[in-house]
């Protein structure tokens, strides 16, 4: 392909985040993605020369949840943190492709990354309180990005931890610390935190790896929910939870996308061999 | 069948050698918990014979005047007042100088230089810094401030302090940065905050017990300092809170009249040596009681 079309592409591409890709997602996009929240465009990452995701094109769907599964190092966790831009954070990662949300390649250097950062938030692996109190864990990301008064900052702060199914077992105790809640709660207080900055996707890193099964049921329900108001992409080495929890489900393998397909399809009729193996057990 | 034929499992052939191998490790281990019973007492006695001569002359000297006079010529009944202000206002000037520059220094390699060339170096000054003898820095002062300045003055020894107080805060304040994981800062910079806020609002946060009870050992370390203030502050017998002028400090004041002829000279030495040690003896368990709440 000569460059003048190849930019001409992506023109389009920044101009419609949207189906006008079936033709280039055959498998997936077409069918799915009437409204891709995020398009991702031959996406490669590398850590120094080491290139860890190899052309990648994936849709997010606009409050849908995108698993996204596949054996250790085979780069799904490091497409979160593409999306993010959490890989800039490290000298010697970069990306090339595209990745587009309103319109813009979030990659691009120009991109200003705490204002990404707010649009699009991230819930970690472990529980990250910050050591301070509940109100003010919460409070902190809202701080960054907006001027609220007191009154303004508390109705964020219920509605988040309201949203995140944690107010009523904190409601009482806005002013204490953080730190003390139990990992599952400490996990709730980290969606809460991230969704009172109200961003328009939460990436999820492997959110109930570090907790108990109790717990991990209360996240699943939540993620359920969260997609009535966001788009989201979750990561997980749990197939079962990719089969609650997802609509659509990424497989990946050595850093390539093998298969995307809806969560029901890709679990009972995989199209690819390697899907196949992966799903049943046989490597990973 | 019994383990035994299973040459990878079971590496000791028969009863026999296993009790014989037994018997050489119980007696490995009884002389070497022997040996270090031995050296810990050795220690211990050296510390103990410190502290009881200590305590026993010292709060034999110890009486009200000591605090409510100042340093008087031998036979007059003086006391240690000027001496106790002096250090005071010096070591918390230099805990007031030599503090912030410690943490700035300390968050500076821990946050933005870790595994720079430029931060390796500043990380090894700073260590031969700490380990340097305090009388070098005094002499260095003493360039620096005293000669050029026409005179001793309470502001060098402030300055000599200040400089052993930098490198301790800035190791602590390092070390302790060190170890709040990579995962908290990530989540920080997650919800889209820039870096100075990350560093002041959550990794100082986090770290402020550890930084505090670096602080406090760094007091602890200055207030106990002589050598420094010998070329710097000098030492004055008189009344001075002016910093421009000489200035009397406890640990000057126990050197010159512990080696002096006069027996109420060297029992107010004795007395300024005790307090000394139970104001370095408070801060380390004020240090220890802090770090121990905050983990």
């Amino acid at each position: 392909m000569s460059p003048p079309s190849d930019s001409a592409m992506q023109d389009s591409a920044a101009a419609i985040p949207s189906s006008s890709f079936g033709g280039m997602q055959a498998r997936s996009a077409a069918a799915l993605n009437e409204t891709a929240r995020v398009a991702i465009r031959n996406l490669d990452f590398y850590y120094g020369a080491n290139r860890a995701l190899k052309g990648i094109n994936l849709d997010l769907p606009e409050r849908q949840v995108t698993g996204m599964i596949g054996p250790s190092g085979c780069g799904k966790s490091t497409l979160l943190r593409v999306l993010n831009r959490m890989y800039s954070l490290y000298p010697g990662q970069r990306a090339t492709g595209e990745v587009i949300l309103d319109g813009r390649n979030i990659i691009d250097d120009d991109m200003d990354v705490n204002e990404l950062r707010a649009k699009i938030g991230m819930v970690f692996q472990k529980p990250t309180p910050f050591p301070m109190t509940i109100h003010e864990n919460i409070a902190f990301g809202v701080r960054l990005h907006e001027k609220l008064s007191r009154a303004q900052m508390d109705e964020r702060v219920e509605w988040a931890l309201t949203r995140a199914a944690i107010w009523g077992e904190v409601k009482d105790r806005l002013n204490t610390n953080a730190m003390g809640l139990s990992g599952g709660q400490q996990q709730r207080l980290c969606i809460a935190r991230t969704i009172a900055v109200r961003p328009e996707v939460i990436l999820f890193d492997e959110p109930t790896s570090a907790l108990d099964p109790i717990s991990t049921l209360k996240i699943e329900e939540l993620i359920d929910e969260l997609k009535q108001d966001f788009t989201i992409a979750i990561v997980t080495h749990n197939m079962q939870q990719a089969a609650r929890c997802a609509d659509q489900v990424a497989f990946f393998y050595l850093g390539e996308l093998i298969e995307v397909a809806p969560a029901a399809q890709l679990f009972t009729a995989p199209q690819q061999p390697r899907t196949q193996e992966y799903i049943t057990g046989r490597f990973g | 069948m019994s383990t035994t034929t299973h040459p990878v499992l079971s590496p000791v052939k028969d009863a026999a050698t296993a009790a014989r191998l037994g018997r050489g490790r119980k007696r490995a281990d009884r002389v070497a918990r022997l040996l270090s019973l031995a050296a810990t007492g050795i220690g211990l006695i050296f510390l103990v014979s410190i502290l009881v001569t200590l305590f026993v002359k010292g709060f034999g000297a110890m009486n009200l005047s000591v605090f409510t006079e100042i340093t008087r010529p031998p036979g007059s009944n003086g006391g240690l007042l000027n001496a106790i202000i002096g250090s005071l206002i010096q070591v918390a000037l230099a805990t007031m100088i030599g503090t912030p520059i410690g943490m700035l220094v300390g968050t500076f390699l821990a946050e933005y230089a870790r595994g720079s060339a430029f931060g390796n170096v500043v990380r090894f000054v700073s260590d031969i810094l700490l380990s340097a003898p305090s009388i070098l820095i005094g002499l260095f002062v003493y360039q620096l401030l005293v000669l050029p300045f026409g005179g001793f003055s309470g502001w060098a020894g402030v300055a000599a302090l200040s400089i052993i107080i930098v490198p301790i805060v800035v190791r602590t304040t390092e070390d302790m940065l060190n170890l709040i994981p990579n995962t908290l800062r990530e989540a920080v910079f997650g919800l889209g905050s820039p870096k100075w806020k990350m560093i002041v609002l959550v990794c100082w946060r986090s770290a402020t017990s550890g930084i505090i009870t670096g602080i406090l050992l760094g007091i602890a370390r200055i207030a106990g300092e002589t050598a420094p203030l010998l070329f710097t502050s000098l030492g004055n017998n008189a009344w001075s809170t002016n910093l421009s002028q000489p200035m009397p400090s406890l640990p000057i004041t126990i050197y010159s009249y512990a080696g002096s002829p006069f027996q109420d000279w060297i029992e107010l030495a004795w007395a300024g040596a005790l307090l000394i040690t139970l104001a370095v003896l408070l801060l380390n368990i004020l240090a220890r009681s802090l770090l121990r709440r905050g983990t």
